[in-house]
C-alpha cells in the first residue's frame, strides 16, 4: 500500500495505483477526457493535468503512478494554470456549435469549459474542418467536434475486439475514422457514443429527436440476451427516445450490445399492435378488450368440453415476463392443462424431470477470475456479446478460453484451442474431450465413451482445463438446441467433474432462468413445446412469441396452428398471427409493463414500466388476470405484479439461488448421431432473435441483419456443383430460396442457413438432413 | 570532415565502410578484448561511466548511467535500440557515421548488448536515407559471416542478432518511445513516461536506446579505457562529438572536435561565414534549441555546460549558422511550420498549439501582424511548455521564445511595417542558390524507379 | 495482388521480428508494395493488412502518418524537396522554385504527362548537402544547384 496525499486528504491506495485511482477513491473529481476506467490509459488530452510536489512540471493524474508519500494539489493555482491552458486549446478548433449539438446538456466538454474555459477566444485564426465519416446505421458523426481523446478508437480495439476506428493522418491533421469507406459493425458499437465525451459520436436514430434535459431517466433491464444489461431508458411525451447503459459492474458493466441500445425503436414503429383484433367469419376486426376476452372465454370452454384439457397448449416466449410466465402457466394449469412450454428452440427434452434449471453455475462477475473456460456449442460473440467481450477480457490475462462449435466465425477472443466440427459430431468430439480428460486424470469413464479416440484439438482442450485451478464448462445456445442436447449436457457435466470446473449454461433469453422458476415448463404429464406442434392441439395460447420465428420446427409450427380451433395470440406486434390465430392481444413490451426477469446467473432483476401503454394495449399479467377471473378460476385477484411475482418466486427471491441447478442424474448418453451427407447449421442471429430486434428498423439496417444465405464451404459448394452468389432452393420440411455463399468456416457436408427470419420461416427443423439445388 | 576525432576521421574513401577496412582500422578489437579478457558486464558499464559519455542524441544522458537502469536479472527478452532516425533539422551526422563506418556503431551495440544482457538489437534508420539503409544491411550480412553477429559471437557463449529498421517520414520518430512504437509496426506516436523503456520498452521489455554516435563512441571507450575518453573532451563532457555545421557557411559538413572546442574554431573549420557576411544568430544545438545571437555564440565552447549557461542547448550538435541576410520571422516561419507538420496529433497542447504558433509566425511574416502577437506567442509556448507526452512540445516552443526574446525587434518591424527588414532579394543572394557547383547525383540503378 | 518477389521480401522483413510481432513488418510491407505498384491504394493496404494479419484501420493509420507513403497515384518520378530551414539557408526553397518553374506545377501536384510529381519535404538529414531532393524516395540528390537540377531532370526519362 501506498500512501498519498490529495488536497491535503491522505490515503492509501494499492501498488500500482494512479493519482486518478487515488482521486476517486477520496472522491475528489479531477477533470478528464481520454481517461475511462475501462481503457488502456492513453494521457493524450491532457485535462487531468494536476501539481504534484517536487515534480518540475504538472503531471497528468491519469498515468502518474502514485509513490509513497506522494502530495498532489488538483485545484492549486499551477494545477488551474495547466487546465486551463489545456482547455483553450481543446476549445480553439472546436465549432462550439452547442445548439445544434446533440451531445448539449450532456457534454463533457461543455461541462467543463464552463468551469476552466475562457470566455473569448484568443485564437482567430480559422478553425479546422473535419468531413464526416458513414460509420453505418447506428452512428452518427460530426467530427469536427472530435477532441482527439481516441476513447472509441480504444474500444473497438480493446472492448469489442477489432480495430474499426483508427486515427488516421497526425498533428493537426489527425482523424479518428474507419478504414476508407467501411462502417463499424461490432455488436457493440453504440457504446463508443456514451465515450465520446463530445458530440462528434451521437446516436443516428435518435438525432435531433430531442434535447437531453426534456428526457426523463428510466430504469430498466434488457429483454434480450441471457445477460439482463441494466438499463436507463429515456422518454419524452410517453415515448421511449434513447436507451442507455445502467451501469453495473455485476452484469453489463458500463457497457450496452447494440441490440440493449437499439431495439427501442421497434416500441415506437408501425409495427405496433395497438387494438384487441378477432376473426370472425374470415374477418378481422378490431374489438373491444371485453369482447375478445369474452370471446376466449367461451371459446375455451368449448374446447375443454369437446376435446378435453389436454388439447389446450401455451407457447411461451423466453422473453416473456416472470409474472407473465407465471399467470400463464397458472391459467393453462387451472384450466387444466399441463401443456405449456418456453423452451422454445428446444427438442432434447430429456433431462425434464431430473430437476434441472440450467444456470450459468456461477455470478457472471465471477468470469473474470476463471482460469480456464470451455465453451461448447455457442455463436458467443453474437449469443452473448458482453458475456464473450467478458471472456476476451479475460484472455487477455491468465484465462485459457477455448471453444467446440460448429461455425468458425471469429469471436475475437484470443482462443487457446479450438475444434470445429459438424452438429452431428458435436457429441463424439465433446466425449473425446471427456475421454482425454480422463484418462489423463486416471478415472474411469462411462462405458458409452470405450470406443472414442479423442482428436488432438480434444486432447489440448482436455489439458488446458486439467491444468487449470478454476475453471468453467458453458453450453451454448446451440448446444441447447441441438437434437443430442441433453448427451451434451451429460458429457459436459462429466468433464467438469472430471477437471474439477464448474458447469453452466449461456442461457438464451432474458428470462430463460424466469421459465422455469415460473413453472413456464410441462409437468410430467404434459407435452413439451416440441411435441404440443408435432402432435397438434385444439387450442394454443401463444405469449410474445412467434412461433415461425421462435421454434425449433417453424414449418410444423404453423401447419399446427393453422389447423387449431382456436389460437390466442397475446403480442405487442403485428405479427403473422393474423395468418393463424384467432384473437390477438395487444400486450405490453417491457417498457410498458412492470415484470422481472431472471438472468442466466440467477439475478432477479424487477422493473417498472417507463411509459404507459401504446393505444389499447394493457400488460400482459393484467390481461393474464383478467382472463382468469373471466373463467372464474381461482386464485387471479392480484392488486399488483409484486404479487404475482411473490406468488411465482414462492415469496421468496432470495430461494432463487437454490432452485438452481444443473446437475442431472442418472444420464443417458447417446453418441450414435445420424450424420446425414448434407445438414443444416442454424445460428439465431443477433438482431433475428426476438420480436423486438426484428422490428428494429436501425439494427436492420445492420450487417449483422444481412439476410440468411446457405453458407458453405468450398469443397461443400464443389460437391454440389455450385458456386458463391448463386441462387439455391434449400429444402428441409419446407424450401426457401437463397444464394449460396462462401464460408471457409462451414464443416464439410454442412450448409449454414439461420433461422429467425422470413426468408427461412418456412423451412422445417433447424438442423438435419437437407438438400440443396440450384434455384 | 575533421581531423581531431576517431569515428569519421579514419573513415575516408568510399570502401572505408566495408568491414575488412574496418578491422584494418582497429575495428572490432575492442569487442574481442572482452571476449578475451571475459570482461564482465558490469566493468563495461563502470568504464562507460567513467568515460563521461552523454548521449549525443540531444538529451546528454550519461550513458553508463542509462546502461546500468536495465534490470540485470530480468528474465525475459531484453533490447538494445540505435536511434538513426536522425531529423532534427540541422542534424546530418548520424547519416555520415553509417555512412563511412557503419561497422563501429554495430560493434559498440553488440558491446551494448553484452553489458546489458540484450539478445537482440535493432537500428531504426531515417527513411529519407535509403541508401545508408541498404548500406547498413549489407554491413549486417558482413558482420553475421564473419560471425560477429549470431549465434556464440566469435566463439563466446554471448549470441546477438542485430537487425535493420527503416522509418518512412516522421520526425517524431526519432523520439525514443515513439520509435519504439513504430518498430511494433504502429504509427509513431510517443509513449507516457514512466514507465521508461528500461523497464518497459519494445514489446513491452526492457529497453535501452541510444543514439548513433553515443553506439559508435563505444569501441573506443572499451579499448583506450574511459579515462582516456574523457580526456579527450572536458570533465563531465567526455570525447569528441561530432557537429554538422549547415546554413550560411563556406563549407558546411560534419567536424568531430573535442568536446570544449570554442565555437569559432568550429566556424573557421567550416570556412567561416559565407562570402564573408557578418554572423547573425546560430541554432547550437538542432532546430530545437534556441537561437543564440552572434555575440553570445561567439562566446561558447562547444560542451553541453557552456551551451546551456548561455541560454541555449548542445543537443544533436547541429550548429544552423544564420548570417545577416536571414529575416529572422522569416526563419522561424519555417521552423514552425515544420513543428505544426511533424507533430503527432496525440496530446491536445502540441496537435492544437503547433498549429496556433505557426498560424501567429506566418500571419507576421506575411504583414499580418498584431501588436499583441508577441506576447500570444510567449503565452501559447508556455502553455505547449512541459505539459505533453513527449519533448516535441518544447522543441516546438524553444524556437517561438527565443526568437521572439532575441530578435523582438524584428518582430515588431514586420508587425508595424508589414515587411521584412531583410529584403527578398538580399535574402536570396545569402542562399547561394545559382552560385555553388558540386557533385552530381548519381545516376538511378535498375529496380530503384519505382513504378515504370 | 502483389508479386510474388514483394512477398518473399515482405517474409524477410517480418523474419526480423520475433515470432508472435509480424506486425512490426508493415513499414517495410508498405515501402515494398509502394515501391512495387507506385503508390498505396486501398487494396493494396488491405493486402498488406491481410497479409500480416493486421485490422485495415492499423495499416492505414501506418501508411498516413508517415510521409512517404503516398495514398494517390504520383507521377513516374517523385521528387521531394527539402525546404526547412538549414536547407532554406542553402537556396532549398529557391530550388524547388526552380523545379516548379521547370515544370510547370506545384507542390502536390503531377504534370500531366504523369512523369513528374513534386513535394515538400522535412529535413532529411542532410542539410550539409543543401538543396537535397529525393527521388521516388530512395535516392538521394545533393547540392541540387539549377545545372544538376536539369540533368536529374533530363535522366527522368
Ligand atoms: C521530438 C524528438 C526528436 C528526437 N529525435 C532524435 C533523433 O533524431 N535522433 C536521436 O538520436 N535522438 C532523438 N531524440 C532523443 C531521443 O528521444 C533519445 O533521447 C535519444 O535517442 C537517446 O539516445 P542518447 O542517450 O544516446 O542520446 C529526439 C527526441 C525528441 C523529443
Ligand atoms: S508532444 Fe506532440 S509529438 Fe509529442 S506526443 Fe504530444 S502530440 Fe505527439
Ligand atoms: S485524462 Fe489524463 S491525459 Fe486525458
Amino acid at each position: 500500500m501506498l500512501e498519498i496525499e490529495i488536497d491535503g486528504r491522505k490515503t492509501e491506495v494499492a501498488d500500482g495505483s494512479t493519482v486518478m485511482d487515488a482521486a476517486h477513491q477520496l472522491g475528489i473529481f479531477i477533470p478528464h477526457f481520454c481517461y475511462h476506467k475501462k481503457l488502456s490509459i492513453a494521457a493524450n488530452c491532457r485535462m487531468c493535468l494536476v501539481q504534484v510536489e517536487k515534480a518540475p512540471k504538472p503531471l497528468p493524474a491519469c498515468a502518474t503512478p502514485v509513490t509513497n508519500g506522494m502530495k498532489v494539489l488538483t485545484h492549486s493555482e499551477a494545477a488551474v494554470k495547466a487546465q486551463k491552458g489545456v482547455m483553450e486549446f481543446l476549445l480553439i478548433n472546436h465549432p462550439l456549435d452547442c445548439p445544434i449539438c446533440d451531445q448539449g446538456g450532456e457534454c463533457q466538454l461543455q461541462d467543463l469549459s464552463v468551469g476552466y474555459g475562457q470566455s473569448a477566444s484568443r485564437y482567430q485564426e480559422e478553425k479546422r474542418v473535419v468531413v464526416n465519416k458513414n460509420l453505418g446505421p447506428l452512428i452518427s458523426t460530426d467530427m469536427t467536434r472530435c477532441i482527439h481523446c481516441t476513447r472509441c478508437v480504444r474500444f473497438t480495439q480493446e472492448i469489442a475486439g477489432w480495430m474499426e476506428l483508427g486515427q488516421a493522418f497526425r498533428g493537426e491533421h489527425a482523424e479518428i475514422m474507419p478504414f476508407i469507406e467501411k462502417t463499424v459493425d461490432s455488436e457493440l458499437s453504440g457504446n463508443v457514443i456514451d465515450l465520446c465525451p463530445v458530440g462528434a459520436l451521437t446516436s443516428k436514430p435518435f438525432r435531433f429527436a430531442a434535447r437531453t434535459w426534456e428526457l426523463s431517466r428510466r430504469k430498466s433491464v434488457s429483454p434480450h440476451d441471457g445477460l439482463g444489461a441494466n438499463l436507463i431508458v429515456q422518454v419524452k411525451h410517453d415515448r421511449v427516445l434513447r436507451v442507455l447503459p445502467l451501469e453495473n459492474e455485476d452484469v453489463n458493466e458500463c457497457w450496452l450490445s447494440d441490440k440493449d441500445r437499439y431495439s427501442y425503436e421497434a416500441l415506437n414503429s408501425d409495427a405496433r399492435l395497438t387494438k384487441p383484433m378477432l376473426k370472425q367469419c374470415g374477418e378481422w376486426r378490431e374489438v373491444d378488450w371485453q369482447t375478445a376476452l369474452e370471446f376466449i372465454g367461451t371459446d375455451l370452454k368449448r374446447v375443454v368440453r369437446e376435446h378435453g384439457a389436454a388439447a389446450v397448449g401455451a407457447l411461451a416466449s423466453p422473453h416473456a415476463t416472470l409474472e407473465e410466465l407465471h399467470l400463464l402457466q397458472k391459467f393453462v394449469r387451472a384450466a387444466g392443462s399441463e401443456n405449456i412450454d418456453c423452451r422454445l428452440r428446444q427438442t432434447d427434452f430429456s433431462l425434464d424431470g431430473k430437476n434441472v434449471t440450467p444456470w450459468l453455475g456461477l455470478p457472471v462477475a465471477e468470469i473474470p477470475q476463471l482460469d480456464r473456460v470451455l465453451v461448447v456449442g455457442s455463436f458467443l460473440r453474437k449469443d452473448h456479446p458482453l458475456l464473450a467481450q467478458r471472456l476476451r477480457q479475460a484472455a487477455k490475462k491468465f484465462t485459457r478460453v477455448s471453444l467446440l462449435h460448429v461455425a468458425d466465425d471469429d469471436q475475437l477472443i484470443a482462443l487457446h484451442a479450438k475444434s470445429i466440427v459438424a452438429p452431428s459430431a458435436l457429441a463424439a468430439e465433446l466425449s473425446g474431450i471427456v475421454k482425454a480428460a480422463a484418462e489423463a486424470k486416471g478415472v474411469a469413464v462411462d462405458a458409452a465413451l470405450a470406443g472414442v479416440q479423442p482428436s488432438a484439438a480434444a486432447k489440448t482442450i482436455a489439458a488446458s482445463l486439467i491444468s487449470g485451478e478454476k475453471g468453467a464448462v458453458f453450453l451454448g445456445n446451440f448446444a441447447q438446441q441441438h437434437a443430442q442436447a441433453s448427451t451434451l449436457h451429460g458429457l459436459a457435466q462429466k468433464l467438469a467433474e472430471i477437471t474439477g470446473a464448474r458447469f453452466g449454461y449461456l442461457g438464451e433469453a432474458a428470462n430463460s432462468v424466469g421459465g422455469y422458476l415460473a413453472k413456464a415448463v410441462p409437468g410430467a404429464s404434459g407435452l413439451n413445446a416440441a411435441r404440443m406442434l408435432a402432435e397438434p392441439r385444439k387450442a394454443y395460447f401463444v405469449l410474445h412469441a412467434e412461433p415461425e420465428f421462435d421454434c425449433a420446427n417453424p414449418s410444423q409450427a404453423l401447419a399446427a396452428l393453422k389447423g387449431a380451433d382456436l389460437v390466442v395470440a397475446l403480442t405487442p406486434f403485428k405479427t403473422r398471427a393474423h395468418d393463424y390465430a384467432h384473437v390477438i392481444l395487444p400486450i405490453a413490451p417491457f417498457t410498458e409493463t412492470s415484470g422481472t426477469f431472471i438472468n442466466t446467473e440467477g439475478r432477479v432483476q424487477s422493473f417498472n414500466a417507463v411509459v404507459k401503454p401504446l393505444g389499447e394495449t394493457r400488460p400482459g399479467w393484467k390481461v393474464l388476470r383478467v382472463l382468469g377471473n373471466l373463467l372464474g378460476l381461482a386464485g387471479f385477484d392480484y392488486d399488483s405484479s409484486e404479487a404475482v411475482r411473490a406468488e411465482a418466486l414462492g415469496g421468496k427471491p432470495a430461494s432463487v439461488a437454490e432452485r438452481l441447478n444443473n446437475k442431472a442424474d442418472g444420464m443417458v448418453l447417446n453418441l450414435t448421431a445420424a450424420a446425414p451427407t448434407l445438414q443444416r447449421i442454424a445460428d439465431v442471429p443477433i438482431h433475428f432473435a426476438d420480436a423486438l430486434a426484428r422490428r428494429a428498423p436501425s439494427l436492420q439496417k445492420t450487417r449483422d441483419a444481412a439476410p440468411p444465405a446457405a453458407r458453405m464451404n468450398a469443397a461443400t459448394l464443389a460437391k454440389l456443383g455450385l458456386a458463391d452468389g448463386v441462387q439455391v432452393k434449400v429444402s428441409l420440411g419446407g424450401t426457401a430460396i437463397l444464394a449460396a455463399q462462401l464460408d471457409a468456416g462451414v464443416a464439410d457436408g454442412c450448409v449454414r442457413i439461420a433461422a429467425g427470419h422470413a426468408l427461412t420461416a418456412e423451412l422445417g427443423p433447424m438442423q438435419g438432413e437437407m438438400t440443396v439445388e440450384r434455384a | 570532415m575533421g581531423a581531431l576525432g576517431f569515428i569519421l576521421d579514419p573513415a575516408e574513401g568510399e570502401r572505408s565502410w566495408r568491414l575488412a577496412e574496418y578491422v584494418k582500422r582497429g575495428g572490432y578489437t575492442a569487442l574481442k578484448k572482452i571476449f578475451s579478457e571475459a570482461i564482465p558486464p558490469e566493468n563495461i558499464v563502470a568504464e562507460l561511466k567513467k568515460s563521461s559519455l552523454r548521449g549525443r542524441g540531444g538529451a546528454g544522458f550519461p550513458t553508463g548511467l542509462k546502461w546500468s537502469f536495465m534490470p540485470r536479472q530480468f528474465p525475459g527478452a531484453k533490447y538494445v535500440v540505435c536511434n538513426s532516425d536522425e531529423g532534427e533539422p540541422g542534424t546530418f551526422k548520424d547519416r555520415d557515421i553509417l555512412r563511412w563506418n557503419p561497422h563501429m556503431v554495430i560493434e559498440g551495440m553488440i558491446i551494448a548488448g553484452y553489458a546489458m544482457g540484450c539478445a537482440r538489437g535493432y537500428n531504426y534508420i531515417h527513411g529519407e536515407i535509403w541508401e545508408i539503409y541498404k548500406r547498413f544491411e549489407e554491413a549486417l550480412e558482413e558482420a553475421r559471416a564473419a560471425n560477429l553477429l549470431g549465434n556464440n559471437i566469435l566463439g563466446s557463449d554471448f549470441s546477438f542478432e542485430l537487425q535493420a529498421h527503416h522509418g518512412y517520414g516522421a520526425y517524431i520518430c526519432g523520439e525514443e518511445t515513439a520509435l519504439l512504437e513504430s518498430i511494433e509496426g504502429k504509427k509513431g506516436q510517443p509513449r507516457f513516461k514512466p514507465p521508461f523503456p528500461a523497464s518497459f520498452g519494445l514489446y513491452g521489455k526492457p529497453t535501452t536506446i541510444n543514439n548513433t554516435e553515443t553506439f559508435a563512441s563505444v569501441p573506443y571507450i572499451i579499448n583506450q579505457g574511459g579515462d582516456k575518453f574523457l580526456e579527450l573532451g572536458k570533465p563531465n563532457n567526455g570525447g569528441t562529438k561530432l557537429f554538422s555545421v549547415s546554413g550560411h557557411v563556406n563549407r558546411p559538413g560534419n567536424f568531430e572536435v573535442p568536446m570544449g572546442t570554442p565555437f569559432k574554431d568550429l566556424l573557421d573549420l567550416a570556412g567561416g561565414v559565407r562570402n564573408g557576411r557578418k554572423l547573425k544568430a546560430v541554432i547550437p544545438g538542432g532546430s530545437s534549441a534556441p537561437v543564440l545571437p552572434a555575440d553570445l555564440i561567439m562566446e561558447c565552447t562547444l560542451d553541453y555546460d557552456s551551451i546551456a549557461k548561455a541560454g541555449s542547448m548542445l543537443g544533436s550538435g547541429a550548429v544552423i549558422v544564420m548570417d545577416e541576410t536571414t529575416c529572422m520571422v522569416k526563419a522561424l516561419e519555417r521552423l514552425s511550420y515544420f513543428y505544426f507538420e511533424e507533430s503527432c496529433g496525440q496530446c491536445t497542447p502540441c496537435r492544437e498549439g503547433t498549429g496556433w504558433l505557426y498560424r501567429v509566425v506566418h500571419r507576421i511574416e506575411h504583414g499580418e501582424g498584431r501588436p499583441e502577437d508577441l506576447d500570444l506567442l510567449n503565452s501559447v509556448t508556455d502553455n505547449i511548455m512541459g505539459r505533453t507526452i513527449c519533448a516535441l512540445g518544447d522543441a516546438a516552443s524553444m524556437p517561438v521564445k527565443s526568437f521572439v526574446k532575441h530578435f523582438g525587434a524584428e518582430f515588431e518591424y514586420h508587425i508595424r511595417n508589414k515587411k521584412c527588414l531583410v529584403p527578398e532579394d538580399v535574402q536570396r543572394a545569402g542562399s547561394g542558390f545559382f552560385k555553388v557547383a558540386d557533385p552530381h547525383p548519381q545516376p538511378l540503378s535498375q529496380g530503384e524507379r519505382g513504378a515504370s | 495482388m502483389l508479386s510474388q518477389d514483394a512477398y518473399q521480401k515482405i517474409d524477410r522483413e517480418i523474419a526480423k521480428y520475433p515470432a508472435d510481432q509480424k506486425q512490426s513488418a508493415v513499414m517495410a510491407a508498405l515501402a515494398i508494395a509502394q515501391m512495387e505498384q507506385g503508390w498505396l491504394s486501398t487494396e493494396t493496404i488491405e493486402e498488406v493488412a491481410r497479409t500480416l494479419g493486421m485490422a485495415p484501420v492499423a495499416v492505414y493509420e501506418v501508411a498516413s502518418f508517415y510521409n512517404m507513403y503516398d495514398l494517390a497515384p504520383v507521377g513516374k518520378y517523385k521528387i521531394t524537396v527539402c525546404t526547412n530551414l538549414p536547407c532554406a539557408l542553402s537556396g532549398g526553397v529557391h530550388a524547388a522554385d526552380y523545379l516548379k518553374q521547370k515544370l510547370g506545377i506545384g507542390f502536390n501536384e503531377t504534370t500531366a504527362d504523369g512523369r513528374f510529381t513534386l513535394k515538400e519535404g522535412e529535413c532529411m538529414g542532410a542539410c550539409g548537402d543543401a538543396p537535397v531532393m529525393l527521388v521516388n524516395n530512395v535516392r538521394m540528390c545533393s547540392f541540387m544547384q539549377p545545372e544538376q537540377i536539369d540533368r536529374l531532370i533530363g535522366e527522368c526519362k
